[in-house]
């Protein structure tokens, strides 16, 4: 909208007496109709998933480099002084603890030790956003990431009471201090304390036509390792696409399905 | 009628400077808090709830039974009740605004509360609370205002003041139904999945309002030339009675369901309350002292005899208040958070800053509680005689 068109209807609504409201709507329609025009490039499904094929992680360095990329690209704050209110991502557990009431004392030792790679299940339902009083946190109807509005959240942490995945963290104080300077990202904003933030799929990344960070940074981890990667996305609702053929083919499982949330990350081992 | 709290007597000058000077300390920790945010707290990623919804919870019950005393006195005509109802409308205007004031100070980012309603989620439970919160204020100073002031001026209260009585007495259990709602509807939190939820809450809530309002009762009648009555008291007594066991009932019941179902995510939060789980144990022995104090309370009730003695009804309400005040106020939210989704423990203990935050909080409650008192019995000093013809003030 240049100038001209702006004083063109600011006059006309002022003459008709509807003052500033209807030029303030007409701006905002104009301004979000270019804000959701997506770039040719960009990354689209109808419903984004992961499957972590845990059989291509070789060592505990080979995920670290996948959380690394995540909170470095997404500048988490690391070195916090109380874990107990830590900020993470991304991050990994045993069995036992990601998969709780499936847990077997006979069951295989190697699985028994093995570190899940856990983030947020971006759930087909999910219940951070039934609670939410404010939509600061929202289902994507383009492509289902639950996504995070940072600049909405009243900090209640509903959310997190709401969310049976523990993926949640939230700002317990300014995260600043906590981020190294020299390796922050200028493409992505850092948070204010207050709020609760989580893994959002790297809404940002899809929308240039670049994978998430965790999965470009399996792809390194596998190339190395001389597999294919461990970490594969993709569309669910795409018969065709990455994630459906490794469902088709292995078996998998997903944390918590009992619940009806629909996690879309599955876990084959 | 509002000159009225500011002449006092010296007495309640310097209860009034009390309660400004414990609200003070708690704004400085307050300020503190809002500079550094709620890393000056003990909540946590896994425990993201303290003591300040805890509170929140437990005063949304207070709140709530006010209709213990409206209930009787409008609907059955209960004549006793008579004198009672002002002072259980101005407790249930102070619980309803620590509530709001214990949701604000667990904000994170506290200056964007508004979104609440500029961006209204009908989803959220959150969104029906502050509804039906500030509806419950808003009608219980009206009411309590529109008929404290026709007494004042020795006439009948208003006839359009009924209906909107009538409307408050429904309103009053749904402040703490929708309360239960909070927690009752998440899954994976096994704690509060329980369809009894709100059902507790209301009993726990019916239990304990009325024995706070008992003891304000007295303490008005020792402090001030109004008399509240004598029966009136009693048939609390009565009230906080039958609550207290149903309350406790309820409490079995989810006793029952988690232990002999044996399904380990039903009983762990039992489990880590009542006698700590692998070797965490904080919140055991405060438990135990709720647990004591219910069972003294309800030894203490159930027996007319005691009952009937104004002294010992005194020490069993705040035997009961206390007992809900520690399993509602504290347990029951943290409680809900252990273990966390990953079945691990991470305990929770408030912090000072913490503390004096929600002293603060209780001494604004109960400035505004001695401000409403203040004016109603001063206006009931000035009638002299109830509604009934019957004397509401002693006799010198």
């Amino acid at each position: 909208m240049n100038r001209r068109k702006f004083l063109k209807i600011a006059g006309m609504s002022s003459l008709l007496g509807v003052g500033g409201f209807s030029v303030a709507n007409t701006v905002r329609n104009e301004l979000e109709a270019s804000q959701i025009k997506s770039s040719p490039a960009a990354l689209t499904a109808k419903r984004w998933a992961m499957v972590v094929d845990m059989s291509k992680f070789k060592s505990p360095e080979d995920y670290q480099k996948c959380i690394d990329a995540c909170h470095r690209v997404h500048n988490v704050p690391t070195g916090s002084d109380d874990p107990k209110q830590e900020i993470k991502w991304m991050w990994t557990d045993t069995y036992e603890h990601a998969f709780p009431g499936n847990e077997d004392e006979y069951l295989a030792e190697k699985v028994k030790h093995m570190p899940f790679l856990l983030l947020c299940n971006h759930c087909d339902n999910p219940p951070c956003v039934r609670v939410c009083p404010t939509k600061a946190t929202f289902k994507r109807k383009s492509d289902g990431i639950v996504m995070m509005d940072m600049h909405r959240c009243i900090g209640c942490r509903f959310c997190m009471a709401g969310c049976p995945y523990g993926a949640r963290s939230f700002n317990y104080r300014d995260p600043r201090p906590h981020i190294d300077e020299s390796k922050e990202n200028p493409e992505f904003p850092t948070r204010m304390k207050g709020v609760v933030e989580k893994c959002t799929l790297c809404y940002e990344r899809l929308a240039v036509g670049l994978e998430p960070a965790c999965v470009e940074a399996a792809k390194e981890v596998a190339a190395k390792n001389g597999t294919t990667p461990g970490l594969i996305f993709g569309d669910l609702e795409d018969p065709n696409s990455a994630v459906r053929k490794i469902l088709d083919e292995r078996f998998s499982i997903r944390r918590k399905p009992e619940l009806g949330t629909g996690p879309s990350v599955y876990y084959v081992l | 009628m509002l000159e009225n709290a500011i002449q006092g007597s010296r007495r309640y000058w310097i209860w009034v400077f009390f309660l400004l000077s414990v609200i003070g300390a708690g704004f400085l920790a307050y300020l503190y808090q809002f500079k550094y945010g709620l890393g000056v707290t003990g909540m946590s990623r896994d425990v993201s709830w303290g003591l300040y919804i805890g509170q929140f919870t437990f005063l949304v019950g207070v709140a709530a039974s006010g209709v213990m005393v409206v209930l009787p006195y409008y609907l059955h005509n209960y004549k006793k009740f008579a004198r009672l109802t002002i002072l259980g409308e101005f407790l249930a205007i102070a619980a309803v605004i620590m509530c709001m004031l214990f949701i604000f100070v667990d904000l994170g980012q506290p200056l964007r509360v508004l979104n609440v309603i500029l961006h209204p989620t009908p989803n959220s439970v959150m969104f029906y609370d502050m509804l039906v919160l500030s509806g419950y204020l808003l009608l219980n100073l009206f009411i309590g205002w529109t008929v404290l002031s026709a007494e004042r001026k020795e006439v009948a209260p208003p006839k359009w003041v009924k209906p909107i009585i009538y409307l408050s007495i429904a309103w009053a259990p749904s402040i703490h139904t929708v309360t239960a709602f909070l927690y009752a509807g998440i899954p994976g939190r096994h704690f509060w999945l329980s369809a009894i939820m709100a059902a507790r809450f209301l009993a726990s809530a019916f239990a304990g309002g009325p024995a706070l309002l008992i003891l304000l009762a007295l303490i008005v009648r020792k402090y001030t030339k109004f008399d509240p009555g004598k029966e009136a008291i009693q048939s609390l007594g009565k009230i906080v009675t039958y609550c207290m066991i149903i309350n406790v009932f309820f409490l079995g019941l989810e006793f029952f369901t988690a232990f002999y179902s044996q399904i380990p995510g039903h009983m762990h939060s039992f489990v880590y309350l009542y006698t700590g789980l692998h070797g965490y144990s904080k919140l055991v022995p405060i438990m135990w002292v709720s647990s004591i104090l219910a069972a003294v309370a309800l030894f203490m009730l159930v027996f007319p005899q005691i009952r009937k003695n104004e002294s010992l009804l005194a020490v069993a309400c705040v035997a009961t208040f206390l007992s809900l005040w520690i399993d509602k106020g504290f347990g029951l939210v943290v409680g809900g958070f252990v273990p966390n989704p990953f079945e691990k423990i991470t305990e929770y203990w408030p912090t000072i800053p913490e503390a004096m935050i929600t002293m603060a909080v209780w001494a604004i409650g109960f400035l505004v509680l001695t401000i409403l008192y203040k004016v109603a019995i001063a206006v009931k000093e000035e009638v002299v005689f109830d509604k009934y013809g019957e004397r509401q003030i002693k006799a010198e």
